[in-house]
C-alpha cells in the first residue's frame, strides 16, 4: 500500500514508529538548541509585530483620545458662550421690557405717597383754640358786677362764642369727610400698585433666575475652560444623547420623505417617460422624483441658515441682513412652488392610478364592476384630498430637516470619535493578547520539544552531576571549600526556553 | 443664487446622464404567433386572454405584436397589430385599448372565416426574430400559441437553419392531437424536436407553459 511506505517492520506500526523514534532522537537531541532558536524566531515574529501593532494603536487612540478631547471642549465652549449670550439677551429684553419704565413710576409713587401723607396729615389737624374769645370774658369778668348786666353780657358771650364754636366744628367736620373721600379715593390706586408691586417682584424672582442659571452656566463654563474630566464626560455623555435623539428624529424625517417620494414618483413618470433609465437599475422617474425631494431639503436648509437658526453654511450666515432676507424669501418661494408642483402630482397620481385599474379591469373583462365603483360619493375622493395635502405639508416638514441634521452631524463627531477610540483600543488589547498568546505557544512547543528528547536530556545531566561530584572531591582534597559556581550556560539554556 | 446655479447644473448633468444609458436593455419585447390553422383556430378566445395578460404586464417602453400562423406565415402582413408602447404611460394606456380592440376584431373575423389549411410556424419564427431584433429590446421572448404540429404546404421551403439568437421561445397552450394520445411519444418527440431545432437556431431558452390560465406569469420566469 501506498501509506505503508514508512514502516520499517512491516505490518507493525507501533514498532515501526518505535524504531523510527528512537532512530530520531539522537538526531533531535543534537539539533536541540538550533531547534529551539527556530521554534523562538518563528514566535517572535509573530509576536514582535503584533505587541508592536497593539503599542502603536494604543498610541494613535490617545492621539485621537486628545483631539478628541479638544473638540469636544472647544464645542462645549462655544456652545456654552451662546447660551451664556442668549441667557444674558433674555435678561436684557425682561429689563428692557419691564423695568425699562421703572423711574417714571416710582417718581409718580413718591408723589401719590406724598400727597397722601400730607393729606392725612391734614386730616389728623384739630380745630384752633378761639384765644381772643378768652381775653373778652377776662375783661368783662374783671369788671364791677351792678345790676346783672355783666352777667348778661357774659351769658350773650357764653352763647355766642357757642354758636360760632358749633359752627367751626361743622366746618371741621365737613373738611375731614372731604378728606376721607380723598383718602377713599385712593383706594383703587392702591390696589393697582399693589399688583404692580407684586409683578415687579416676579419679574425680580425671573431675574434672580435666570442670574442663577447664568452662575450655572459660568461654572459649566469655567471647567471646560479648565479642561476637567468632568467637563469632557458631561459633554460626550450630552452629545451621546443627544445624537440618539437626532437620529431618531432623522429617521422619522427619512420615512417622511420616503412617503413623498411613494408620492410623486409614479406621476413623475408621466413627465420624463416610466421606461427610461439612468443605471441600469435607476429609474428616470425615481431620479427626478429623488431629485426634487432632495431640493425641497436644500432649500429648507438655506431657509432655516438665512433665518440664523442653522449654521451649516458660514457664507449665508456672513451675509448682510438683506442678503440674508432675499436668500429666506427665495428658499420660501421655491418651496412653495415645489409644494404646488407636489399637489399637482398628487392629484395626477390618482388619476393614473384610476386610469391603469380601468384599462386592467377592462382587459379582465370586469371593467362594468369598475365603471359602478367609480360612481361612489365624496368619499371616494378623501383618498385624493389626502394625497394632495399630504404633498403641500410635506416640503415644509422636510424643511425643518436642517435643524436636526446640523445637531446630528454635530453630536456625530464626538460619538465617533468615542466609538473609534473604543474600536482601537479594543484592537490594541486583542493584538497584546495575541501576542503573548504567541510567545506562549512558542514556550510550550520548546518545552514540548524537551519532552520528546527526554531520555538523552536525563542522561546529559546524570553525565553532568557525576562530572560535578569528581570535580567538588578534587577541589575538596585540595583544602579549598568554595561555593558551587552558577553555570553561565545553565543561565542561558532557562532563557531559552522561556523560564525566568 | 450660486445653489440655484448649482441646482441647475446638477439638473443638467441629470438629464445628460439620462440620454448616456442605454435605454433600450430594460425593455422586453414579444411576439406572439396564434395558429389559425384547422381546428386549433377555436382557441382563439383563449389567445385574447393572453394578449390581454401581455397587455396588462408589460410597461411603457416595451413592444408587442400579435400575429397570424397560417399557411405561409413570413409576411409583414400575418402581423394583426404591433405596437411600442410610449414611455408617457397615460399614452401607453391609450395605445393598448386600440391594441386589445384590434385583437378583439381579429378575433371576430376569425370566427367568420375560419382556420388556414397549413400551419408554418418556421416562417412565423423568422418573422418574429426579425421584428424582435428591429426592436432592440433587452428582453425578447417569442409566444407560439400552438398545437406545434408544423405542415408545410406544398412549393413552400422550411428547412433550412433559421437565427434566434437571444431569444426566449415560450410554447403556450400545446394542446394533445388526437394522435398523440394514441401514442404520447409523438406529442413529446414533437416537442423535443421543436426544443431542438430553436436550441440550434441560438435561442436563449425554450419553455412549454401549459397552465398558463392559473400561472401566466410562467411565461417571463426564466
Amino acid at each position: 500500500m501506498a501509506g505503508d511506505w514508512w514502516m520499517i517492520v512491516p505490518g507493525n506500526p507501533a514498532l515501526s514508529g518505535l524504531v523510527i523514534f528512537l532512530i530520531a532522537v539522537p538526531f533531535l537531541y543534537f539539533a536541540r538548541t538550533p531547534m529551539h532558536g527556530v521554534i523562538r524566531s518563528a514566535t517572535r515574529a509573530i509576536s514582535g509585530p503584533l505587541r508592536m501593532g497593539s503599542r502603536w494603536l494604543l498610541s494613535a487612540a490617545d492621539g485621537l483620545r486628545s483631539r478628541n478631547r479638544a473638540v469636544i471642549l472647544a464645542h462645549g465652549r462655544d456652545e456654552m458662550k451662546h447660551t451664556i449670550e442668549r441667557e444674558f439677551e433674555r435678561i436684557t429684553t425682561m429689563v428692557q421690557r419691564d423695568l425699562h419704565g421703572y423711574p417714571a413710576l416710582q417718581r409718580k409713587l413718591m408723589d401719590q405717597i406724598t400727597k397722601i401723607e400730607e393729606d392725612y396729615q391734614k386730616t389728623g389737624e384739630v380745630p384752633p383754640p378761639s384765644g381772643q374769645w378768652a381775653d373778652a370774658v377776662k375783661a368783662v369778668a374783671n369788671i364791677t358786677p351792678s345790676n346783672g348786666l355783666v352777667e348778661k353780657i357774659l351769658e350773650d358771650i357764653a352763647t355766642s362764642i357757642e354758636k360760632v364754636h358749633a359752627k367751626s366744628l361743622a366746618e371741621y367736620r365737613k373738611a375731614y369727610q372731604d378728606r376721607h373721600k380723598i383718602l377713599k379715593g385712593f383706594t383703587p390706586f392702591w390696589r393697582s400698585l399693589n399688583q404692580t408691586l407684586t409683578q415687579v417682584e416676579k419679574n425680580i424672582s425671573g431675574l434672580q433666575d435666570s442670574a442663577q442659571k447664568i452662575d450655572n452656566q459660568m461654572d459649566k463654563f469655567e471647567q471646560i475652560n479648565k479642561g476637567t474630566d468632568k467637563a469632557e464626560h458631561g459633554l460626550n455623555s450630552s452629545a451621546g444623547r443627544q445624537f440618539v435623539i437626532d437620529a431618531i428624529v432623522m429617521g422619522i424625517a427619512i420615512g417622511a420623505a420616503f412617503v413623498n417620494f411613494r408620492l410623486i414618483s409614479l406621476p413623475m413618470s408621466e413627465m420624463v417617460g416610466a421606461g427610461d433609465y439612468i443605471t441600469p437599475s435607476l429609474k428616470a422617474s425615481d431620479v427626478s422624483a429623488l431629485v426634487i425631494i432632495f431640493i425641497e431639503a436644500t432649500m429648507g436648509f438655506f431657509l432655516m441658515e438665512s433665518l440664523g437658526i442653522t449654521h451649516l453654511f458660514p457664507k449665508i450666515g456672513n451675509l448682510n441682513a438683506q442678503m440674508q432676507k432675499r436668500i429666506f424669501w427665495a428658499a420660501l418661494i421655491f418651496l412653495f412652488v415645489l409644494a404646488g408642483i407636489e399637489v399637482a402630482l398628487a392629484f395626477m397620481r390618482d388619476l393614473i392610478a384610476a386610469e391603469n385599474l380601468r384599462l386592467k379591469a377592462s382587459l379582465s373583462g370586469e371593467a362594468a364592476m369598475v365603471t359602478e365603483a367609480a360612481k361612489t360619493t365624496w368619499v371616494s375622493n378623501i383618498p385624493t384630498a389626502g394625497q394632495m395635502v399630504m404633498g403641500f405639508i410635506l416640503p415644509f416638514a422636510l424643511a425643518f430637516i436642517a435643524i436636526p441634521m446640523e445637531s446630528f452631524i454635530s453630536s456625530s463627531r464626538s460619538v465617533l470619535g468615542v466609538t473609534l477610540v473604543l474600536l482601537i483600543r479594543s484592537l490594541g488589547f486583542v493584538m497584546r493578547v495575541l501576542s503573548n498568546v504567541t510567545k506562549q505557544i512558542g514556550n510550550t512547543l520548546v518545552h514540548l520539544y524537551d519532552v520528546v528528547i527526554f531520555l538523552p536530556l536525563m542522561v546529559e545531566r546524570a553525565l553532568r552531576s557525576k562530572g560535578n561530584v569528581a570535580e567538588r572531591r578534587t577541589k575538596d582534597r585540595g583544602g579549598v571549600t568554595s561555593f558551587p559556581k552558577r553555570n553561565p550556560n545553565e543561565r542561558t539554556d532557562r532563557t531559552a526556553t522561556g523560564e525566568f | 443664487m450660486k445653489a440655484v446655479k448649482g441646482i441647475a447644473v446638477g439638473l443638467a448633468v441629470l438629464f445628460l446622464a439620462t440620454g448616456c444609458v442605454d435605454q433600450k436593455a430594460h425593455s422586453r419585447a414579444v411576439y406572439m404567433m396564434i395558429d389559425t390553422s384547422g381546428t386549433y383556430a377555436a382557441q382563439v378566445v383563449k389567445a385574447q386572454r393572453i394578449v390581454n395578460y401581455l397587455l396588462g404586464t408589460l410597461n411603457p417602453g416595451d413592444s408587442l405584436a400579435v400575429a397570424r400562423v397560417k399557411s405561409r406565415s413570413f409576411s409583414e402582413k400575418d402581423i394583426i397589430y404591433k405596437a411600442t408602447f410610449e414611455k408617457i404611460p397615460s399614452k401607453a394606456t391609450a395605445q393598448k385599448r386600440a391594441f386589445r380592440a384590434a385583437v378583439d376584431e381579429f378575433a371576430r373575423s376569425l370566427k367568420k372565416t375560419g382556420g388556414s389549411a397549413y400551419t408554418d410556424i418556421t416562417g412565423g419564427l423568422i418573422q418574429a426574430a426579425e421584428f424582435l431584433t428591429e426592436t432592440g429590446s433587452g428582453e425578447k421572448t417569442v409566444i407560439i400559441f400552438s398545437d406545434m404540429q408544423e405542415e408545410i404546404g406544398k412549393g413552400t421551403v422550411r428547412d433550412f437553419p433559421i437565427e434566434l439568437s437571444g431569444i426566449r421561445i415560450v410554447a403556450l397552450n400545446v394542446t394533445k392531437l388526437r394522435t398523440d394520445n394514441v401514442d404520447p411519444r409523438r406529442y413529446l418527440g414533437r416537442l423535443q424536436t421543436w426544443e431542438k431545432r430553436v436550441m440550434a437556431a441560438g435561442a436563449k431558452k425554450w419553455k412549454v407553459v401549459n397552465d398558463w390560465e392559473n400561472h401566466p406569469e410562467r411565461i417571463f420566469e426564466d
